[in-house]
């Protein structure tokens, strides 16, 4: 819309017709007060704090309802406003328990705010305040009815947000409350996006409560390690005697390509760090059989002494490694550059969740096709290609509902299933469960075995004339199907896409070459030469085993050696535990899994809320993990591969090539809080300071990763700023439509199970049992990884 | 049922078939029922809402907005269906006009509403009456069945080529739901809470068409003023206030009742003579002049015209048209606290100054009157008051606030006379009466 010009405290201003005045002044740095207004949610003008005075109007007005027009004049803090403001805050605080020492919102709360900016400090009532008991309406979510001040904002973003409708209003005049729909409980995907939308300690999280105040933990904006969608997740961090403990996750300062939006699994489910079963020593097959606990130089000396051995006396052939979905892209760097370079073997592989390698094949050299999970909340129209987002990436969900809802975004769905985003959709077909790659061909226009009508055929021409699309597509597409789809799609005027799997870094892991064919940035192994002079060896330049295959060679007694990191195969693919008989299997992770409880080294691992680096969502979304939290007597996967490395008698200098390219210990591994990194480093430059190199900072690694990685090649100082960055997936090396084995896996968790993390969190198993979340029945009981 | 009342001053426009069986259509017929409508259908809208602007008439709810106006502003082209609707959610405490009207003569709501859809283009009307009015929805659902009956519903009306359906509904109790989107709101079968505003109802209002929202009392009025003319209607009423209109009289007079008075009658006149003047020959107090909602008039303040403008002059509204009467034996304290008590309790809860300030104020009241307040609690009241004024999401808080700050500053001495523990004079005036006897 045009723009017009309009005064504001005798400031002028412009801004776009339509805008609404508590919008336009928020971007010109005036701030109008309000309880109940929420960007994106309804407009409710029920907290009456954001009265301003229009110059010619009798009455005070809301700016969260008034659009701004040419010629305005408005005055928002004169003592008749203030007044007024002050009186609104009088009245909350009539009923409102003054519990603030206690209240978990004491701190953060928005209503302590107003009291203090607009003073209502003294109560003119003698009247006692209307109690109400508190209550639990989940395992999650309590709530403190006393408390709450009526400004519907979990109501809006319960229901209009989410699409979940589970909050209502009870009764009225004074006795109006919030009130779960199905009476006394949720009935609900326990987001716990009220608790976060509240602006007092009305609603509260059951993971949280009552347990410290805001102001006595650290804050660390990271990444959540669950699904694909990589939202920012802001943990609470409070020091315990064997290091520092999550307390909290929450989305504070929304930032991240979230948006205001984070699901259970990233704001409850990081309780799997402290779990009581988790493995704080390393173990060590004993004579008897059994895993005892030993020293780290025991384990290493043993582990490396083996694998060298191994590889001395058989080959690289004979050793095989299996990478994690959930380690940092310098991780799963280091882990194929170990394997490759130091083990001299290209038998590596990962559980692989979509086939990253075929889309990226499809997209190399089209740049600018993939699209960011930032570009659904403003895609004009949207395709969807299987899978169901509401379960299996929440933020995503998110993202297409509000784009939906506030820009009427075209939602076009196909899919076997009745998920719930078809209630968004425009227009919407079933296809058979196996039937994608039918619908693919009958999409692009060509004869195939779907069994198309017109519905089918005005959905497929409805989709062809849009002018700027978005495809997204789920694990159901793999290998050539994939390409037919993007070059579809590339027939049409303005297409991007984006392909679903399931782990925080199951792209990463993909794009750092846990893949027996293909090295880091989907170079063949043919090409590995490229690689010797940075690796400082001769890379293997034959396609290794894959997943699969190593557990077959194993069986048949040749594979000598397994190393594995972050991941669970023998649960997850069925194997049979005696065909590792015959195989030195070392196991690093959080937990004694099944495939750990096989090994005869098991080295506890920090996990991603404990480390620093880069992790990749399934949009190409590169972003910066953080260190949180702290567990006495784990290490991480950066450190233990290193370790490993160097009792094989490997130059960690050469592995970790720190000293090379940008030089910086950003303060990541220490922990750093958001904005220390550059602090750290302007404070060095400024000081002419080297900065203290270490082996085991991932930042080296990620210079080489930079370096040798042309996609990942990326501004660096925006991600170190904590944002996103999108990586360039048009300069991968991979050539379009070579053959490979299809070992595409989906993990199909739902909201409430993460693999191996979501069995060993007690929120979520809580959540699930008691039976408030709207569910379906889970698909796999077994997921690990 | 209560009986009729009657007063030689009443000019008998639209009470001119009460007690006469119009709610039997065949008689409704022979008192020049539905010659309006078959007038407006000939004519067709532009005459209607030249003949609407012409009379005068301001929107008999209490806002006193002009009808024809209000029609005008409807849009001639919708892509949504535009509606009619007829606001008998009367529940401001005084006014019981509507209520005779369902009663005597609802064939003309239905034939209001048939010529204010004929005026805008509607094809649908809605009638919707208080939930307490549940024994007249049986009248008027009566009526309708029989508008239909004879053809002057549904298919072709007047064989126009012209539909026309008329939906009878009840509310559920809120007093909230006569304000008008907040009724909308209620017949979506949603709470009742209001609407924000803009857009108005005229634009977007019922299921998001275009709607026009009248009154009960003038919905009545257009077959009368459509039959006799705008220009003689508006002759009736005084200056600007066309017509004429039903003052419900009550409390303490002679003879209570619903009086149809033309516009701009003297308020002492409708007390002293149509009222019959105050009863058992006490002295007046007060009177609050519009339905609850309305500031007190103290007794020297009575000689003012009954019209929306002279009304306003003397610092009261015109309302609803409920007189309230108060002889000198009421307690100002006690009527301020049964006024707020009502509000407390009536409003919506939507939003702060309304749902919080309602109840802060009932309960400072409450204990003032009980005797357990000192002076700044007078301060303190008002205070409230006139911070809840104007800045409520809807009328409802002004409708509290506004009687409230009326009571504390022409009564102040009452509430003095409760303070530091003395309680209510008049409780212990009647109490010590009551021992007498």
């Amino acid at each position: 819309m045009a723009d017009v010009t309009f005064t504001v405290d005798g400031k002028k201003l412009t801004a776009p017709a339509g805008t609404l005045l508590i919008d336009a002044c928020k971007a010109a740095g005036i701030e109008i007060p309000a309880f109940c207004y929420y960007p994106g949610l309804s407009l409710q003008a029920a907290c009456r704090m954001c009265l301003v005075r229009l110059e010619k109007v009798p009455k005070l007005q809301t700016a969260c309802t008034t659009p701004v027009a040419e010629g305005m004049a408005v005055s928002t803090e004169t003592d008749e406003i203030k007044q007024a403001r002050k009186s609104m805050v009088e009245l909350l605080l009539g009923n409102h328990p003054l519990d603030c020492p206690v209240c978990d919102k004491g701190g953060e709360c928005e209503l302590q705010d107003m009291t203090y900016k607009y003073g209502a400090g003294e109560s003119k009532y003698v009247e006692i305040k209307q109690h109400r008991e508190e209550q639990q309406w989940s395992p999650v979510v309590y709530f403190d009815r006393p408390r709450c001040i009526l400004c519907y904002r979990c109501v809006r973003v319960c229901g209009e947000g989410m699409d979940v409708w589970a909050l209502g209003v009870e009764n009225r005049a004074v006795g109006s409350v919030i009130a779960p729909n199905g009476g006394d409980h949720l009935n609900c995907e326990e987001c716990g996006m009220c608790i976060d939308i509240c602006p007092v300690g009305a609603l509260t999280s059951g993971t949280y409560r009552y347990k410290t105040r805001p102001w006595e933990m650290n804050h660390v904006a990271t990444i959540c390690t669950h699904c694909g969608d990589g939202c920012k997740t802001t943990l609470g961090v409070r020091i315990v005697t064997d290091g520092s403990e999550i307390i909290r996750g929450n989305n504070r300062d929304k930032s991240g390509i979230n948006g205001d939006f984070l699901c259970i699994k990233g704001r409850y489910a990081f309780d799997f760090t402290t779990h009581a079963e988790r493995i704080t020593k390393p173990l060590m097959r004993q004579a008897d059989g059994k895993l005892a606990p030993v020293s780290w130089e025991q384990a290493l000396d043993f582990a490396g002494r083996r694998l060298k051995e191994v590889r001395d006396s058989r080959g690289g052939k004979a050793i095989g490694v299996i990478g994690s979905n959930r380690t940092t892209n310098e991780e799963s760097y280091l882990l194929q550059k170990f394997a490759r370079g130091v083990l001299g073997t290209n038998n590596i592989d990962h559980h692989r969740t979509a086939d990253y390698a075929a889309f990226a094949a499809a997209l190399k050299g089209h740049a600018g096709r993939e699209a960011s999970l930032r570009d659904f909340a403003s895609a004009p129209a949207i395709l969807l290609i299987g899978n169901d987002p509401t379960e299996q990436h929440p933020a995503l969900a998110w993202q297409v509902r509000t784009n939906v809802r506030l820009n009427r975004s075209r939602l076009y769905v196909a899919n076997h299933a009745d998920i719930k985003l078809r209630r968004q959709a425009k227009a919407a077909v079933t296809v058979p469960q196996t039937g994608y790659a039918a619908f693919v061909q009958y999409l692009s226009g060509r004869e195939g075995s779907f069994d198309g009508n017109d519905a089918t055929a005005g959905f497929c021409d409805a989709i062809r004339n849009e002018s700027s699309l978005l495809i997204v597509f789920g694990s159901e597409l793999r290998g050539r199907d994939i390409q037919s789809l993007v070059q579809f799609g590339l027939s049409l005027p303005d297409t991007k896409f984006a392909c679903l799997g399931d782990y925080s870094n199951s792209r990463g892991a993909a794009d750092m070459g846990l893949l027996p064919d293909l090295l880091p940035g989907y170079v063949p192994v043919s090409a590995a030469a490229q690689f010797n002079e940075e690796y400082c060896a001769s890379l293997p330049t034959q396609p290794g085993l894959d997943l699969v295959e190593m557990f077959d060679a194993a069986g048949r007694g040749d594979l000598a050696a397994l190393y594995v990191v972050g991941s669970n195969p023998v649960a997850r693919y069925g194997i049979d535990p005696s065909s590792l008989r015959n195989t030195f299997l070392i196991a690093q992770d959080m937990f004694l899994t099944e495939t750990a409880a096989l090994a005869d080294v098991v080295f506890p691992a920090a996990n991603l809320y404990e480390k620093a680096g880069t992790v990749t969502n399934t949009y190409g979304d590169l972003q910066l993990v953080k260190k949180a939290a702290d567990k006495a007597g784990v290490r991480t996967d950066f450190e233990l591969i290193v370790r490993l490395a160097d009792k094989m008698g490997a130059n960690p200098k050469t592995l970790v090539p720190f000293g090379k390219g940008v030089r910086a210990d950003f303060g990541q591994t220490r922990g750093a809080q958001s904005g220390e990194a550059d602090r750290h480093a302007v404070w060095l430059a400024a000081n002419h300071l080297e900065p203290k190199l270490s082996p085991f900072d991932p930042f080296a690694i990620f210079d080489e990763i930079q370096r040798l990685v042309s996609a990942y090649n990326v501004p660096r100082l925006n991600l170190l700023t904590g944002n996103d960055e999108h990586i360039k997936s048009e300069l991968v090396q991979i050539e379009p439509g070579s053959a490979r084995r299809d070992l595409v896996f989906p993990s199909n968790d739902d909201l409430y199970t993460s693999g191996t993390l979501g069995k060993y969190s007690a929120k979520l198993r809580e959540t699930v049992e008691s039976g408030t979340t709207v569910m379906k029945p889970a698909e796999s009981e077994t997921a690990a990884d | 049922m209560p009986s009729l009342v009657s007063h030689p001053d009443e000019v008998k426009i639209i009470s001119h078939r009460f007690g006469q069986g119009a709610a039997e259509i065949d008689r409704y017929i022979e008192l020049d029922g539905y010659k309006a409508t078959r007038a407006a259908v000939e004519k067709g809208p532009e005459w209607i809402i030249n003949e609407m602007k012409a009379s005068g008439l301001r929107g008999r709810g209490g806002a006193g907005f002009p009808t024809g106006l209000k029609w005008s502003f409807v849009p001639k082209q919708s892509d949504r269906p535009k509606y009619v609707l007829v606001n008998g959610d009367e529940s401001e405490p005084g006014t019981c006009k509507d209520h005779v009207i369902f009663l005597h003569d609802p064939h003309a709501v239905i034939e209001g509403t048939i010529i204010a859809g004929l005026a805008i283009g509607s094809k649908m009307g809605f009638i919707y009456l208080r939930g307490e009015y549940r024994y007249l929805l049986k009248i008027m659902e009566k009526a309708v069945a029989d508008a239909y009956a004879k053809g002057f519903l549904g298919k072709n009306i007047f064989g126009s080529g012209i539909d026309f359906d008329v939906i009878t509904q009840t509310g559920a109790g809120a007093y909230e739901v006569g304000e008008e989107s907040a009724l909308m709101e209620s017949l979506e079968g949603k709470r009742g809470v209001p609407r924000i505003k803009p857009p108005f109802p005229a634009v977007v209002g019922l299921y998001g068409g275009p709607t026009v929202i009248n009154n009960a009392e003038t919905i009545a009025s257009v077959p009368h003023i459509l039959l006799m003319g705008g220009e003689a209607y508006a002759k009736v009423g005084s200056e600007r206030n066309g017509g004429t209109r039903l003052f419900g009289i009550s409390g303490h007079v002679e003879r209570p009742g619903v009086y149809e008075l033309p516009m701009g009658y003297s308020l002492r006149k409708a007390i002293y003579e149509v009222g019959g003047g105050i009863r058992g020959g006490k002295k007046l107090k007060a009177v609050v002049p519009g339905g609850s909602s309305t500031p007190v008039l103290t007794a020297d303040e009575i000689d003012v015209g009954l019209d929306f403008d002279q009304m306003g002059k003397a610092g009261t509204m015109l309302g609803s048209g409920g007189i309230v009467v108060l002889d000198e034996s009421v307690c100002m304290v006690e009527f301020a606290l049964r006024t707020i008590q009502f509000y407390q309790h009536e409003s919506c809860g939507w939003c702060i100054p309304c749902r919080e300030g309602t109840d802060w104020l009932k309960k400072s009241i409450g204990r003032l009157h009980a005797g357990g307040a000192v002076d700044k609690d007078i301060d303190n009241i008002r205070y409230l008051a006139e911070n809840m004024l104007g800045r409520t999401f809807c009328p409802l808080g002004d409708a509290a606030a506004m009687p409230t700050i009326g009571f504390v500053k022409k009564f102040r001495k009452e509430f003095e006379d409760h303070l530091n523990g003395r309680g209510c004079p008049y409780k212990h005036a009647r109490e010590r009466e009551e021992a007498l006897v």
